[in-house]
């Protein structure tokens, strides 16, 4: 009895190990994506419509690593296509060229940051950046702790601040918007990576201030209030589809990107992923509570993608307030 | 006389203190529970129906289901079963009944000991480097299953253990009186006699495992996947396929963590559906531990 056992083991195990190397070296039609939760709901609607239009005949995986996350597995060669809520950063690229990956940048929507009161909150009608930078920049750390010291007409009461924590890329763009520096902010304000949670807070205290993504506030309309914010033109602007889109809600309006390595699109599925991707991306992200590209910047993204376009627009910096139309013209002229 | 009466009143008056803080503390850790489960199901049970386990994730909540979730917490599961069962057990039988007490065996025990206690992120970290880089498995079910087996590895070992202990020394004297050797008595009186036992720190040690999300995030599931991994059974000989443990996967922890994290209302009500199927899930490998335990308890007469 027990020798039969030991044999069916071992018979087993040598049938794995064959099985597993014959599996290791056969092809499968997988497109690995990973990258940025931020532009996860617009990619993951994507691959639904995708695998359902092909009858699961290509099968897609979607990662949440976080943008630099997702660049490091893409850099290394481990994945397709990289999520991106941010251009791909100088040391980034170097490490990619390292390892020889080229990649082409495509933008794929926008994302508004709101900034976020309680609706019982009657005195803010609009801010400025600078009465932005006053909250949140370093300095503010246990100085700035009341609203009156904001402006002097607001009330004597505390001032309550919510914001992502310092792992996600919406930190990183509004500091980089507001402060003029990435990373560069006060460390005494309720960070959460989970940005329902900035809601919850906001919506149970009148004294709360903060920023999240648009699709958060659209969301949760009625237990908040969006805060106009004053553009570079002076205008007082709410953030909504239509002002996030024509880029008068400035600065804190944001492109989103995926980035697909020019390796992979040598394999017939990638390619197929992509194509479909910038077809049914200005559809899909409205229906996730995205903004879309205006038309002809799709159509500069799906000409960057036909011609293989490789490397950024960006030069490994981050920008504030970029809208891609002109960054895209701009790179057409330059040939 | 008086005096006697005086102490044995505050005597008493001590127990009964003791009494209620105990039954207090109980309370707490109950009615926390309760109320968290009261919660879920309140926020989850409408959720729950069969499209809800047959559906892949979806942008849109209704339509979501945690197909791909649970059946690649099952796989990660056999996996992790497969792999630390047999070594758990073979190391806490040779460290009880094989095992030397010299000074090498107390460093594997010291060692054995402190694994039990350290963070779930380091065994992702761990597996990563030695699964992923090093034997190049991928971020596969068998990558996952391993690195959850090497988190509950000392939990089997030191159960193991203390199941052999309890087994008076008369026996294992009986057995070699007889004439019996070494892994004879192993075979027909050790293993049998520590089965309850082992098999419920197995069990415990699983439905540990079920509820990690750090390695398994580590080792690279992934969050959206629309797909189920290979079938195991082919309809060509060997009418058994290894192919699913390379296959990407999510499970269950991961998958609700995602909802958690969406705008949506309806993600946060699948969400709590699926916390209420973890929970089902944990606490139905909880019972079958406490049922194989009595089992094996009545059988023993010694």
């Amino acid at each position: 009895m027990f020798k039969k056992v030991v044999w069916g083991l071992i018979t087993l195990m040598v049938s794995a190990a064959v099985t597993a190397g014959s599996v290791m070296s056969a092809e499968r039609k997988l497109v690995g994506i990973d990258g940025s939760s931020t532009v996860y709901p617009i990619t993951e609607a994507v691959a639904e419509e995708f695998q359902k239009a092909t009858k699961g005949a290509i099968k897609v995986t979607v990662g949440i690593s976080g943008t630099g996350g997702g660049f490091k597995k893409f850099c290394r060669g481990e994945t397709d296509i990289s999520d991106a809520s941010r251009p791909i950063l100088a040391k980034e690229i170097e490490i990619c060229k390292q390892n020889g990956i080229e990649y082409i940048e495509l933008p794929v929507a926008y994302d508004g940051l709101a900034v976020i009161v309680n609706p019982k909150n009657t005195w803010v009608t609009s801010l400025t950046t600078a009465d932005l930078k006053k909250m949140w920049e370093p300095a503010a750390q246990g100085k700035i702790k009341k609203w009156n010291q904001i402006r002097p007409e607001w009330p004597n009461s505390p001032l309550n601040l919510f914001g992502p924590g310092a792992d996600s890329g919406t930190f990183d763009y509004f500091t980089e918007a507001i402060m003029g520096k990435s990373k560069s902010s006060r460390g005494d304000f309720t960070a959460s990576e989970d940005d329902n949670v900035l809601v919850q807070g906001i919506a149970g205290d009148k004294n709360a201030l903060g920023y999240f993504g648009l699709a958060y506030y659209e969301e949760n309309k009625g237990k908040l209030k969006v805060v106009p914010i004053l553009n570079p033109a002076n205008k007082a602007i709410i953030p909504s589809l239509q002002t996030v889109k024509d880029g008068t809600y400035s600065p804190l309006s944001r492109p989103l990107f995926i980035y697909v390595s020019k390796k992979s699109v040598s394999k017939p599925e990638v390619k197929e992923f992509v194509d479909y991707y910038l077809k049914n991306v200005e559809k899909l992200s409205k229906q996730v509570k995205y903004v879309p590209l205006p038309a002809n910047a799709y159509m500069l993204a799906k000409e960057r993608f036909a011609k293989m376009k490789t490397g950024s627009m960006f030069g490994g910096e981050e920008k504030v307030g970029l809208k891609i139309e002109d960054l895209l013209k701009m790179e057409e002229k330059k040939k | 006389m008086k005096d006697i009466k005086k102490r044995i009143a505050v005597s008493k008056l001590w127990n009964n203190i003791f009494l209620i803080t105990g039954l207090l503390s109980t309370l707490v850790g109950l009615v926390l529970l309760f109320t968290l489960f009261v919660d879920l199901f309140i926020d989850g049970v409408p959720r729950l129906s069969y499209k809800f386990f047959a559906s892949f994730p979806s942008r849109f909540p209704e339509q979501a289901g945690i197909l791909s979730a649970w059946v690649g917490t099952s796989l990660v599961m056999l996996v992790t079963a497969a792999a630390a069962i047999p070594l758990g057990v073979a190391a806490g039988i040779y460290l009880e009944e094989y095992g030397r007490k010299n000074w090498v065996t107390s460093i594997i025990e010291i060692n054995i000991t402190n694994l039990a206690g350290v963070p779930s992120i380091i065994y992702g970290l761990l597996a990563l480097g030695l699964f992923v880089y090093l034997f190049k498995f991928g971020e596969s079910i068998l990558t996952g299953g391993l690195a959850l087996a090497l988190l509950i590895l000392p939990m089997i070992i030191m159960a193991t253990r203390e199941a052999i202990r309890a087994i008076p020394n008369s026996i294992r004297e009986a057995s070699y009186a007889l004439g019996a050797t070494k892994w004879q008595t192993v075979k027909n009186h050790i293993i049998p006699y520590s089965m309850g036992g082992i098999l419920t720190g197995i069990i415990i040690g699983l439905s540990r495992a079920i509820g990690e999300t750090a390695p398994i995030i580590t080792v690279g599931a992934l969050t959206f996947i629309a797909f189920l991994p290979v079938s195991p059974f082919t309809s060509e000989f060997p009418f058994i396929s290894f192919k699913w443990l390379f296959d990407p996967f999510t499970v269950m922890p991961i998958q609700m963590f995602n909802w958690v994290s969406r705008p949506q209302a309806g993600f946060q009500v699948n969400a709590a559906a699926a916390g209420i199927v973890l929970l089902i899930m944990t606490l139905i490998m909880n019972a079958v531990a406490i049922y194989i335990r009595y089992k094996f308890r009545k059988k023993i007469k010694w």
